[in-house]
């Protein structure tokens, strides 16, 4: 069967064989093709000597290198930290006062704070710190624990209602819903908490019901929040008196908010972060009010 | 197509069908509330479509005694139709999941619209529904061919296809539902997995049977090619997917190899699903439709077997690269690794045999936007297998893993490579099929060439640029040495290029769309209406017909 026939364009035979009208040329591999291929199979022969590639039973070669990932990780990781040492151990030495006294380290805080706030806190506070609803604005100069850095610092350390045994506790009471205000008493209580930061909304038809509040918010909100609704940041209790709010300011918003409760939380960053990254990241947090007032 | 079946013929497709219901039947009752019943209420619903279309034409006349003398281009036929309708749907799929990238709110804050079930629902729709049903019916078109037999079986290729679109369908509808078995390209649940075995074997083994009743003497190349995409994906699909189930009554299954072994086994998986069934059958493909549609012999028959058995060997050992600088041991990333680098030419020897084999008809690539669909992804393949190799080299892949450069590599091949070689297949096929004198319209398939190559090129190029970027930022050091930016910055930097890529596969959407209008109205077209005798399996044995010459 196999006719060998001779290609016009190419001048080159063909196998002889055909399926269906396709045939073949006889062409050889060019030589191209096989110095290249020898030229890869040599770069895998070199790099088999020289790494660890082939398996032997239970071990393997070690190769002349004698290198693995896990010792260049750790080499890395050694160079890494010997790179940063300068400054790493004068912002762990120096107090808060010193760092900010510093313009050089505070140049390294501004860089290396965003990176940490965009890859840890950015998530939950927003890129610009600004927060949203449940998460606050560490932008502005309203604090529940406290917005100096050593504060900021602490919170960062053992978080808010988090598993740290130091951890910070906080809970709003779900005054409504566990039943220890009766639907009216929450009503006017969410009405006096609202005319604080909103005095224009005290008027002659709403005034029964904000005193009324007046009088729930003094026998079961002082305790935490204080006889002047300026909080208390021992307790972690929110100034109520200030027109900022986490979970919305509006009259529905401080409605649900004393039905039905808040405990927010805060993870606690310990571990995560080291003692200089959360340094770090609290003057950065502060100086985001600072700059933002 | 039911009239080419003989009654007996039909009476065993309605078995086997009423046994598929049956089985719908157990799923829907063992899963009760699980997302297992809703499966068995799909398995129900399509048998019980298909046996009511069976029994609609039982009684239909017998088919007349010379079917065995013809090709058998029914199962063909409709396999090239559902292979347009999930080419759509699949890249339908693609574009949304692109947008949400850019847009996340196109998820529209439901469940079954996340990213993480939309994502595998393209991924199954373009590589199992639109490439699957492509590489099905045109192996059975190029076997029948090139071995000038039919196929060695009725009821069989009917099996293989439309039991193959049964776990597509299982599994797509799955991920909305929110099974998955989290293993990338393979995640679909055990059921569906168990089927494929039984719809696979029977595909091998109806292949195998038609290759021993061939009248040729030797095996065409494309055949060995289509054998190796059958054999090692039956091969991959169940030793990837050993699991067992959570009950027989759930969903849920829970994989037998753990930890890091896992890891290999899906990436040996993974990356021998892109050898051989993106590559391996795609090249099956070329090997048929290009120099059928270009009137040339193929350029070397030695260079043929080079690359067959270099790619064949070498891809096996190289999905390691997939793990570089992760818990697996340094040695098997080496390893795999340098395999990888050995692959690369005999990848080149299959390019090169393709654009050699154009020599002398060059002029018809000009002119012929067919034959440049199979140019282009010719050109595509070569240009995917050096980026592949490239990026397995453990220093480079520590720039370019995880991010997109990666899928920017998968989409030049799977875009440029096997969604251009299949249209420039179909083409050639879908008039040669029906026959008709040629495609409805040589401007519409104009029209979708440059849709698809400049859906291909901007989605390329964006995700080449966004990956280059984000693996540029993530290792970018202030002079204080720490990291300059955070994961967030490296996002909003991707933004123009998400927006860039999801125009791209819309142009590239837009052109598959372009091409079922043009298939469907090729398929209305007026046929030939002289007896094209030259497509008959033993052409040669009629008396007075010359064989056909070439081209």
């Amino acid at each position: 069967m196999a006719v060998e026939e001779v290609d016009p364009v190419s001048g080159r035979v063909t196998t002889g064989h055909e399926w269906n009208g396709i045939k073949e040329l006889d062409t050889p591999v060019p030589r191209g093709v096989l110095i290249f291929l020898i030229v890869t199979h040599i770069f895998a022969v070199i790099w088999w000597f020289v790494m660890p590639t082939w398996p032997l039973g239970t071990t393997y070669t070690k190769g002349l290198l004698d290198t693995n990932q896990h010792k260049i990780v750790e080499e890395r990781l050694v160079q890494a930290n010997a790179a940063r040492a300068s400054w790493v151990d004068a912002i762990e030495t120096a107090s808060f006062d010193e760092i900010r006294a510093d313009p050089k380290l505070m140049g390294i805080v501004r860089s290396t704070g965003h990176q940490l706030f965009g890859d840890n806190c950015a998530a939950c506070h927003g890129r610009d710190g600004k927060g949203g609803h449940g998460y606050p604005d560490l932008t502005d100069d309203d604090w529940i624990w406290g917005g100096d850095p050593e504060m900021i610092a602490e919170t960062m350390r053992i978080g808010i209602n988090s598993p740290h045994p130091e951890s910070r506790a906080s809970q709003m009471p779900a005054f409504g819903r566990d039943q220890m205000l009766d639907r009216r008493q929450v009503v006017d209580v969410a009405a006096y908490v609202h005319s604080l930061s909103n005095p224009s909304e005290s008027t002659s038809a709403t005034i029964g019901s904000i005193e009324a509040g007046k009088e729930v918010f003094l026998a079961n909100c002082a305790a935490c929040h204080g006889e002047d609704a300026k909080g208390n940041r021992d307790l972690g209790a929110p100034n109520l008196a200030d027109g900022y709010w986490i979970y919305g300011g509006d009259l529905q918003a401080i409605i649900t908010t004393i039905h039905s409760g808040r405990q927010g939380h805060m993870p606690t960053w310990d571990e995560r972060l080291s003692p200089a990254e959360i340094k770090i990241l609290a003057l950065y947090v502060h100086s985001l009010g600072v700059e933002n007032p | 197509m039911i009239a080419q079946l003989t009654s007996s013929e039909r009476q065993y497709s309605a078995v086997i069908l009423i046994l598929l219901l049956m089985a719908g039947i157990a799923m829907a009752a063992l899963g009760k509330a699980d997302a297992l019943g809703v499966q068995g209420v799909i398995v129900l619903l399509y048998s019980g479509v298909l046996l009511a279309f069976v029994l609609s034409s039982i009684d239909k006349p017998e088919p007349s005694e010379d079917r065995q003398a013809n090709y058998y281009d029914d199962p063909i036929k409709v396999g090239i139709v559902l292979s347009m309708v999930w080419a759509v749907f699949g890249m339908f799929m693609g574009v949304w999941v692109a947008a949400q990238l850019a847009w996340p709110n196109l998820a529209f804050d439901a469940a079954w619209s996340t990213f993480g079930r939309m994502r595998p629902a393209h991924t199954t729709g373009v590589i199992f529904g639109f490439g699957g049903n492509a590489l099905i019916a045109t192996s059975f078109h190029v076997v029948q061919r090139t071995s000038r037999t039919r196929l060695a079986g009725q009821l069989s290729p009917w099996f293989v296809l439309m039991g193959y679109n049964l776990f597509c369908l299982l599994a797509v509808s799955g991920y909305f539902i929110g099974i998955t078995q989290s293993k990338e390209y393979a995640e679909a649940e055990w059921y569906a997995d168990l089927w494929l075995v039984i719809v696979w074997v029977t595909y091998l083994v109806l292949y195998i049977r038609t290759l021993a009743r061939r009248k040729e003497p030797h095996i065409y190349v494309a055949n060995w090619y289509f054998m190796a995409f059958i054999v090692v994906v039956a091969m991959l699909h169940i030793v990837n997917n050993l699991a067992v189930p959570v009950s027989w009554g759930h969903a849920k299954s829970y994989t037998i190899w753990p930890g890091v072994q896992d890891a290999m086994v899906q990436w040996w998986y993974g990356h021998n699903a892109v050898a051989f069934f993106l590559t391996a059958g795609f090249l099956g493909m070329m090997y048929y439709y290009l120099p059928k549609r270009a009137g040339r012999p193929i350029f070397s028959y030695r260079l043929s077997i080079l690359s067959f058995w270099g790619i064949t060997f070498f891809y096996m050992w190289a999905g390691s690269h997939h793990l570089h600088y992760t818990a697996l041991p340094h040695w098997v990333q080496n390893l795999g690794m340098t395999f990888s680098v050995m692959l690369l030419v005999p990848s080149w020897a299959s390019a090169g045999n393709a654009l050699l084999t154009l020599n002398g008809a060059w002029h018809k690539v000009r002119d012929d936007a067919t034959l440049r669909f199979m140019m282009v992804a010719a050109v595509f393949y070569g240009l995917s297998t050096f980026e592949g190799s490239f990026l397995a080299i453990r220093p480079v892949n520590s720039l370019s893993h995880y991010t997109d450069w990666t899928v920017g590599h998968v989409h030049a091949g799977a875009l440029g490579w096997v969604a251009l070689i299949t249209f420039g297949s179909l083409y050639t096929l879908v008039p040669a099929l029906w026959k008709r004198e040629r495609m409805y319209s040589a401007a519409l398939v104009e029209v979708h060439f440059w849709l698809a190559l400049a859906g291909t090129l901007i989605y390329v190029f964006a995700m080449w640029n966004s990956g280059i970027i984000q693996g540029l930022m993530w290792r970018t050091y202030t002079e204080d040495n720490a990291l300059a930016y955070s994961f967030v910055d490296s996002l909003l930097a991707m933004y123009p290029y998400y927006i860039a890529r999801a125009f791209g596969g819309l142009l590239f959407l837009l052109g598959t769309i372009v091409g079922c209008y043009n298939i469907w109205m090729t398929v209305r077209m007026a046929p030939v209406t002289a007896q094209d005798h030259a497509d008959l399996p033993d052409r040669r044995a009629a008396p007075g017909i010359a064989p056909s010459p070439a081209e």
